[in-house]
């Protein structure tokens, strides 16, 4: 069995290997917590890149039923066809349409199935899926047909925490919460994103960062992914770290915040702090 | 195998199932655990820890419980174990930059390298804080390392960047501690907290046309109308939020502040109100409550009907006599007691729960929170998840 052990362009830690290792291993489902942008749905795409098989995501709605993951009847063309004649309306299979765990279940490679913000669905949503992801079939009442997996799919599902997970359903997954990264595993990451991104840069730009992370109060503090695009604007636009660096003076902001800083409130919360600072040096 | 381990996890309060303990067995046996501690830690929080706040009294069981089988450091000499030292104590040390004449000085006790690799060895043999004396490092002692000593030789050096880095310690550094359900909320808290209200707001129930459904019946049924319904999903849930402003109140002003501009935004009703210590014929609009502010209660009661669910936040503690006695208020001649206008609203609103940031290992100690408690029929919650949870549960529930 391939052990997953981080790829190219994802830095794992050894407490998040060994829960996928497990999940593999042991073919249950493994919900990923975490702060937004710590990488949970990166993580799918990468599991599955670094062992070869084929990414299926279903990127959960508030709207989003578990039968659609199933197959939904399409009773509509149904009628339509028979309207207009069509020979097809005898079959009832052909206006069954496969969800996205029917085509999981039916690869011949076990695929990687991503189910993506569970907890932005309804209330009800993992407690229908419950016999379906553990016992990896289901049963079709228009053709009478069960629908059972050749190859158990690799299921990670990830969760932001918005709605609490039916205790049933947690019972037969794994679980793993992304801790935000430390310091190191941080340089880690971003070595992996913009490899020789000149060294200086990334010192000042992570104290910076976790300074910002710091102010109490903030409404949405900046996480891995945050970081990440703003590295990249400071590279596009050349910012040297002699300008970071210059966080006592009037330049208390760092350039380019409007990346780190996404809601409004935050952004005036800072530039007053920034003033308050300023104002206590003078 | 590990059956003590999953008791006293069980014990502690974290809900792992007989089924996940097999699973443990299972994902054992399939050769997971390594026979290496840490990862056997990692697995075991992956098949026993479903919610991040949990993962903290985890940690502490399993630092109790594996105690023994840990690796332990060497002891050094004197039979002193060796342990870490505390970040702070080595950053202190950091500072001091040393002089051409002090390291002249240094060389008299065989280099600067050597005063380092004595001072390291002496670091891990420490146990504890130390003061005075003239071997340990300490605080105002003779010894060359330290700060405020005497000796010229003295040197503050920082913390040897390999240094011995113990992964026995993973649990123990207890990363997970702010995540606990049962801390006060702080502002890293705040936003989960919040999402559980949320959750609550959108359980409102209320008739509508289910139109694909519509559709897909009346297809099955061969073209008749067959019409469908489904539960509205929207906000329809309405809170009156009354918050306590002023005196004793003032420590928490800023924690409820934060916990109800957030709730704000989830709401699509919303009204809130203050009053100060308890409520009485009045209420303010405004939480500088001046007297344009002004609303009189029996008016809120009559606009506010009985669906309103009302959450008071507030400490609960005054004098008595601001409870039960007329005229008892500090602010103000009150006709009636602030006992009467809570149990008059509380009559009108069924659903209603009393918020208190006091935590509630403190609320016998005051005589007007027992007061408040009883007339809210215990449905007083402390200003935590936990609390906040179970204040919800109650509001959706009676």
């Amino acid at each position: 069995m391939a052990k997953f052990t981080g790829t190219a362009s994802y830095v794992a830690t050894e407490d998040l290997k060994v829960a996928v290792n497990a999940a593999i291993t042991l073919e249950r489902p493994l919900l990923i917590k975490g702060e937004p942008g710590t990488g949970k749905t990166i993580l799918a795409q990468e599991v599955a890149s670094a062992l070869g098989k084929r990414l299926i995501p279903w990127h959960v709605k508030s709207t989003t039923r578990a039968q659609q993951g199933l197959y939904e009847y399409d009773a509509v063309s149904r009628l339509r066809d028979s309207q207009l004649g069509d020979a097809r309306v005898h079959d009832i299979k052909n206006y069954i349409v496969k969800g996205k765990l029917w085509e999981a279940f039916e690869a011949d490679v076990a695929p990687v199935l991503l189910i993506d913000e569970i907890d932005k669905a309804d209330i009800e949503f993992p407690n229908d899926l419950l016999l379906e992801l553990d016992r990896m079939e289901f049963f079709v009442y228009e053709t009478r047909e069960t629908i059972k997996a050749t190859n158990r799919p690799i299921i990670i599902i990830t969760s932001n925490n918005e709605k609490e997970l039916p205790d049933a359903f947690l019972r037969r997954c794994f679980f793993h919460y992304i801790q935000f990264p430390n310091r190191e595993t941080m340089e880690q990451i971003v070595e992996v994103h913009y490899p020789g991104i000149k060294l200086l840069l990334l010192r000042e730009a992570l104290n910076s960062f976790f300074d910002l992370r710091e102010i109490p109060g903030l409404k949405k503090r900046p996480s891995t992914s945050e970081l990440l695009d703003w590295l990249k604007l400071l590279l596009a636009e050349d910012i040297g770290p002699e300008l970071l660096r210059e966080r006592n003076a009037a330049k208390l902001i760092p350039p380019l915040h409007g990346a780190l800083l996404k809601n409004e409130q935050d952004v005036h919360l800072f530039e007053r702090l920034a003033f308050l600072h300023r104002r206590g040096q003078n | 195998m590990f059956i003590g381990f999953f008791l006293a996890l069980r014990a502690a309060g974290v809900k792992a199932s007989l089924r996940e303990y097999l699973t443990l067995q299972e994902a054992m046996q399939a050769g997971l655990g390594d026979y290496d501690i840490d990862t056997f830690y990692f697995l075991a929080r992956a098949t026993l820890v479903k919610d991040e706040r949990f993962i903290d009294k985890f940690d502490r069981v399993f630092a109790e419980s594996f105690k023994g089988v840990l690796r332990q450091k060497p002891a050094g000499p004197d039979g002193v174990e060796v342990q870490e030292l505390p970040e702070e104590w080595l950053r202190l040390m950091a500072e001091k930059i040393l002089t051409e004449e002090e390291k002249a000085e240094i060389e008299a006790m065989g280099g600067f390298e050597k005063l380092m690799e004595t001072l390291r060895q002496r670091l891990e043999e420490q146990k504890s804080r130390h003061q005075g004396g003239n071997k340990w490092i300490g605080t105002a002692g003779t010894s060359p390392f330290g700060a405020n000593g005497f000796n010229p030789e003295g040197v503050r050096i920082g913390q040897n960047k390999t240094r011995n880095k113990s992964a026995v310690k993973v649990w123990d550094k207890r990363e997970f501690r702010n995540l606990a359900g049962d801390v006060e909320i702080g502002t890293r808290n705040m936003k989960v907290a919040l999402r559980r209200l949320r959750r609550f707001a959108r359980e409102g129930a209320a008739d509508l046309l289910d139109l694909p459904g519509t559709i897909g019946s009346t297809a099955r049924n061969a073209g008749y109308l067959d019409l469908k319904m489904m539960p509205e999903r929207h906000n329809a849930v309405k809170i009156l939020l009354l918050l306590d402003i002023g005196g004793s109140m003032d420590e928490h002003v800023s924690l409820c502040e934060q916990l109800f501009t957030a709730a704000k935004g989830e709401f699509k009703h919303l009204v809130h109100l203050y009053f100060h210590n308890c409520p009485y014929e009045t209420l303010y609009q405004d939480a500088r409550m001046r007297i344009g502010d002004r609303l009189a209660t029996a008016d809120v009661l009559n606009k506010y009907d009985h669906t309103w669910k009302l959450i008071f936040i507030g400490d609960a503690s005054m004098s008595p006599y601001e409870l039960i006695q007329p005229g008892g208020s500090v602010s103000h001649w009150n006709e009636e007691s602030g006992q009467v206008w809570l149990s008059r609203m509380l009559q009108h609103y069924q659903k209603a729960v009393w918020i208190n940031p006091v935590p509630p290992a403190h609320w016998q100690h005051s005589q007007s929170t027992k007061i408040i408690r009883a007339l809210f029929e215990d449905r007083m919650f402390g200003l935590t998840l936990e609390g906040l949870d179970a204040a919800m549960r109650k509001l959706m529930r009676s």
